[in-house]
Protein backbone atom coordinates (compact mmCIF):
# COMPACT_ATOMS: atom_id res chain seq x y z
CA UNK A 1 0.00 0.00 0.00
CA UNK A 2 1.07 3.89 -0.62
CA UNK A 3 -0.66 7.06 -1.44
CA UNK A 4 -1.24 7.32 -4.87
CA UNK A 5 -0.70 11.14 -6.36
CA UNK A 6 -2.59 12.00 -9.39
CA UNK A 7 -1.22 14.54 -11.46
CA UNK A 8 -4.10 16.56 -13.30
CA UNK A 9 -3.13 18.62 -16.61
CA UNK A 10 -0.08 20.94 -15.96
CA UNK A 11 0.98 19.06 -12.97
CA UNK A 12 1.69 15.84 -15.36
CA UNK A 13 3.75 17.91 -17.45
CA UNK A 14 5.85 18.82 -14.30
CA UNK A 15 5.81 15.72 -13.05
CA UNK A 16 6.22 13.79 -16.37
CA UNK A 17 3.41 10.77 -15.50
CA UNK A 18 0.21 10.67 -15.06
CA UNK A 19 0.41 9.35 -11.09
CA UNK A 20 3.14 8.05 -9.04
CA UNK A 21 3.34 6.06 -5.48
CA UNK A 22 5.08 7.32 -2.63
CA UNK A 23 5.42 6.12 1.07
CA UNK A 24 2.42 7.50 3.40
CA UNK A 25 1.77 9.27 5.29
CA UNK A 26 2.15 12.46 2.91
CA UNK A 27 1.95 15.92 4.24
CA UNK A 28 2.08 19.41 3.03
CA UNK A 29 5.36 20.06 4.66
CA UNK A 30 6.84 16.77 2.61
CA UNK A 31 6.05 17.67 -0.84
CA UNK A 32 8.96 19.62 -2.14
CA UNK A 33 11.04 17.02 -1.14
CA UNK A 34 8.74 14.19 -2.53
CA UNK A 35 7.51 15.72 -6.25
CA UNK A 36 10.44 18.33 -6.67
CA UNK A 37 10.30 21.99 -6.39
CA UNK A 38 8.89 23.21 -9.35
CA UNK A 39 5.44 20.81 -8.76
CA UNK A 40 6.06 22.27 -5.55
CA UNK A 41 5.93 25.58 -6.29
CA UNK A 42 2.54 25.55 -9.16
CA UNK A 43 1.04 23.83 -5.38
CA UNK A 44 1.76 27.24 -3.81
CA UNK A 45 -0.61 29.09 -5.93
CA UNK A 46 -3.54 30.12 -5.02
CA UNK A 47 -5.95 28.40 -7.42
CA UNK A 48 -4.08 25.50 -7.14
CA UNK A 49 -5.87 23.04 -5.09
CA UNK A 50 -5.53 19.00 -3.78
CA UNK A 51 -7.95 16.72 -3.35
CA UNK A 52 -8.56 13.61 -1.08
CA UNK A 53 -10.49 10.57 -2.36
CA UNK A 54 -12.26 12.88 -3.96
CA UNK A 55 -12.93 15.72 -1.32
CA UNK A 56 -11.15 19.25 -2.11
CA UNK A 57 -9.44 20.15 0.79
CA UNK A 58 -10.32 23.88 2.20
CA UNK A 59 -6.94 24.73 3.37
CA UNK A 60 -4.37 22.43 1.62
CA UNK A 61 -1.77 23.07 4.20
CA UNK A 62 -3.96 20.61 5.92
CA UNK A 63 -2.65 17.47 4.09
CA UNK A 64 -2.50 14.34 5.41
CA UNK A 65 -2.92 11.29 3.45
CA UNK A 66 -2.38 7.47 4.33
CA UNK A 67 -1.39 4.49 2.48
CA UNK A 68 -4.62 3.35 0.60
CA UNK A 69 -5.37 7.33 -0.11
CA UNK A 70 -5.22 9.28 -3.66
CA UNK A 71 -4.06 12.64 -3.47
CA UNK A 72 -4.87 14.94 -6.95
CA UNK A 73 -2.74 17.78 -7.55
CA UNK A 74 -5.11 20.25 -9.30
CA UNK A 75 -4.21 23.35 -11.27
CA UNK A 76 -6.87 26.35 -12.55
CA UNK A 77 -9.75 25.03 -13.71
CA UNK A 78 -11.09 25.95 -17.03
CA UNK A 79 -13.99 24.61 -18.54
CA UNK A 80 -17.15 25.15 -21.56
CA UNK B 1 -38.07 18.45 -12.06
CA UNK B 2 -36.31 16.88 -14.70
CA UNK B 3 -32.72 16.35 -14.47
CA UNK B 4 -30.07 15.41 -17.59
CA UNK B 5 -26.38 15.79 -16.30
CA UNK B 6 -23.59 13.75 -18.80
CA UNK B 7 -19.93 13.91 -19.23
CA UNK B 8 -19.69 12.77 -23.06
CA UNK B 9 -16.29 11.22 -23.85
CA UNK B 10 -17.31 11.64 -28.07
CA UNK B 11 -19.19 14.33 -30.23
CA UNK B 12 -22.63 14.79 -29.96
CA UNK B 13 -25.57 17.00 -31.57
CA UNK B 14 -26.71 19.70 -29.31
CA UNK B 15 -29.45 20.37 -31.47
CA UNK B 16 -31.04 16.56 -30.91
CA UNK B 17 -30.32 17.08 -27.30
CA UNK B 18 -32.30 20.29 -27.48
CA UNK B 19 -34.92 19.04 -29.35
CA UNK B 20 -35.92 15.89 -27.44
CA UNK B 21 -35.44 18.05 -24.23
CA UNK B 22 -37.83 20.08 -25.52
CA UNK B 23 -40.34 17.61 -26.20
CA UNK B 24 -39.83 16.11 -22.60
CA UNK B 25 -41.27 19.68 -21.51
CA UNK B 26 -43.97 20.26 -23.30
CA UNK B 27 -45.69 21.80 -20.54
CA UNK B 28 -43.02 24.51 -19.66
CA UNK B 29 -43.89 28.24 -20.62
CA UNK B 30 -39.71 28.35 -21.94
CA UNK B 31 -36.61 27.30 -22.97
CA UNK B 32 -33.16 28.94 -22.78
CA UNK B 33 -30.21 27.14 -23.22
CA UNK B 34 -26.52 27.43 -24.40
CA UNK B 35 -23.90 25.70 -26.85
CA UNK B 36 -20.17 26.33 -26.38
CA UNK B 37 -18.05 25.53 -29.46
CA UNK B 38 -14.30 25.21 -29.80
CA UNK B 39 -13.85 28.36 -31.49
CA UNK B 40 -12.62 28.02 -35.15
CA UNK B 41 -9.86 30.84 -35.34
CA UNK B 42 -6.18 31.39 -34.84
CA UNK B 43 -4.38 28.22 -35.17
CA UNK B 44 -6.05 26.04 -32.49
CA UNK B 45 -5.72 22.55 -34.19
CA UNK B 46 -7.03 20.55 -31.09
CA UNK B 47 -8.53 21.51 -27.54
CA UNK B 48 -7.91 18.40 -25.10
CA UNK B 49 -10.58 18.79 -22.20
CA UNK B 50 -9.29 17.06 -19.17
CA UNK B 51 -11.45 15.51 -16.57
CA UNK B 52 -11.08 13.87 -13.09
CA UNK B 53 -13.49 10.75 -12.84
CA UNK B 54 -13.53 11.58 -8.76
CA UNK B 55 -14.76 15.39 -8.92
CA UNK B 56 -15.79 16.30 -12.75
CA UNK B 57 -19.14 14.68 -12.62
CA UNK B 58 -19.76 14.81 -9.59
CA UNK B 59 -19.22 18.50 -9.61
CA UNK B 60 -21.46 18.79 -12.01
CA UNK B 61 -24.39 16.98 -10.16
CA UNK B 62 -23.57 19.34 -7.34
CA UNK B 63 -23.73 21.78 -9.83
CA UNK B 64 -27.05 21.05 -10.64
CA UNK B 65 -28.49 21.12 -6.98
CA UNK B 66 -27.55 24.76 -6.71
CA UNK B 67 -28.76 25.51 -9.93
CA UNK B 68 -32.33 24.08 -9.03
CA UNK B 69 -32.39 25.15 -5.46
CA UNK B 70 -31.79 28.92 -6.83
CA UNK B 71 -34.21 28.64 -9.57
CA UNK B 72 -37.98 27.08 -9.53
CA UNK B 73 -37.31 24.97 -13.14
CA UNK B 74 -39.18 21.85 -14.57
CA UNK B 75 -36.30 21.21 -16.26
CA UNK B 76 -32.23 20.91 -16.22
CA UNK B 77 -29.71 19.94 -19.08
CA UNK B 78 -25.93 19.88 -18.92
CA UNK B 79 -23.95 17.89 -21.14
CA UNK B 80 -20.04 18.70 -21.44
CA UNK B 81 -17.76 17.45 -23.48
CA UNK B 82 -14.29 15.41 -22.43
CA UNK B 83 -11.26 14.18 -24.89
CA UNK B 84 -10.21 15.90 -28.17
CA UNK B 85 -12.26 17.87 -29.64
CA UNK B 86 -11.64 19.88 -33.38
CA UNK B 87 -12.27 23.70 -34.28
CA UNK B 88 -16.00 24.02 -34.34
CA UNK B 89 -16.97 21.26 -32.30
CA UNK B 90 -19.88 21.25 -29.53
CA UNK B 91 -17.87 21.49 -25.85
CA UNK B 92 -21.36 22.07 -23.74
CA UNK B 93 -25.19 22.30 -23.67
CA UNK B 94 -26.78 23.60 -20.87
CA UNK B 95 -30.56 23.77 -21.44
CA UNK B 96 -33.38 25.02 -18.79
CA UNK B 97 -37.17 24.67 -18.67
CA UNK B 98 -39.16 26.92 -16.83
CA UNK B 99 -42.89 28.05 -16.19
CA UNK B 100 -41.18 32.12 -16.86
CA UNK B 101 -38.26 32.97 -19.34
CA UNK B 102 -36.23 34.96 -16.45
CA UNK B 103 -35.78 31.82 -14.43
CA UNK B 104 -34.27 29.79 -17.68
CA UNK B 105 -31.93 32.38 -19.04
CA UNK B 106 -30.64 33.33 -15.34
CA UNK B 107 -30.44 29.09 -14.74
CA UNK B 108 -28.26 28.96 -17.65
CA UNK B 109 -25.99 31.87 -17.46
CA UNK B 110 -25.66 30.96 -13.85
CA UNK B 111 -24.57 27.75 -14.81
CA UNK B 112 -22.42 28.38 -17.86
CA UNK B 113 -20.42 30.73 -15.42
CA UNK B 114 -19.76 28.31 -13.21
CA UNK B 115 -18.57 25.49 -16.03
CA UNK B 116 -16.48 28.43 -17.14
CA UNK B 117 -14.04 28.98 -14.41
CA UNK B 118 -15.74 26.78 -11.18
CA UNK B 119 -15.77 23.38 -12.30
CA UNK B 120 -13.66 20.34 -12.71
CA UNK B 121 -11.84 20.80 -16.39
CA UNK B 122 -8.71 21.55 -17.58
CA UNK B 123 -8.24 22.62 -21.40
CA UNK B 124 -5.54 23.03 -23.61
CA UNK B 125 -4.72 23.63 -26.88
CA UNK B 126 -2.74 22.77 -29.92
CA UNK B 127 -1.14 25.20 -31.62
CA UNK B 128 1.23 25.41 -34.75
CA UNK B 129 4.39 25.64 -31.57
CA UNK B 130 2.60 22.62 -29.74
CA UNK B 131 0.40 22.76 -26.73
CA UNK B 132 -0.54 25.14 -24.24
CA UNK B 133 -2.85 25.07 -20.79
CA UNK B 134 -5.32 27.68 -20.98
CA UNK B 135 -6.51 29.65 -17.79
CA UNK B 136 -9.77 31.25 -17.57
CA UNK B 137 -9.52 35.16 -18.81
CA UNK B 138 -10.27 37.52 -15.57
CA UNK B 139 -13.82 38.14 -17.67
CA UNK B 140 -14.62 34.62 -16.80
CA UNK B 141 -13.76 35.23 -13.49
CA UNK B 142 -15.63 38.28 -13.11
CA UNK B 143 -18.42 36.78 -14.54
CA UNK B 144 -18.57 34.52 -12.25
CA UNK B 145 -18.07 36.53 -9.00
CA UNK B 146 -21.90 38.29 -10.18
CA UNK B 147 -23.29 35.01 -8.54
CA UNK B 148 -21.13 34.71 -5.38
CA UNK B 149 -19.77 31.40 -6.61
Amino acid sequence: MAVTVVFIGKMADLAGQGEREVAGPLEWVDLAEVLGEDLAAALGKDRTKIAVNGTVLADKRSLRAQDGDEVALLPPVSGG
Amino acid sequence: MVRDVQLLEKGFSPGKALGLFAKDHPLSGGIASFVGKVRPDGDVKVLELVSYERLTLPGMETLADTVEGRWPLDGLLIHHRTGYLRPGAAIVLVAAAARHRRDAFEAVDFAMDHLKSRSWFWKREKRSDGWHWIEPREQDHEDASRWDI
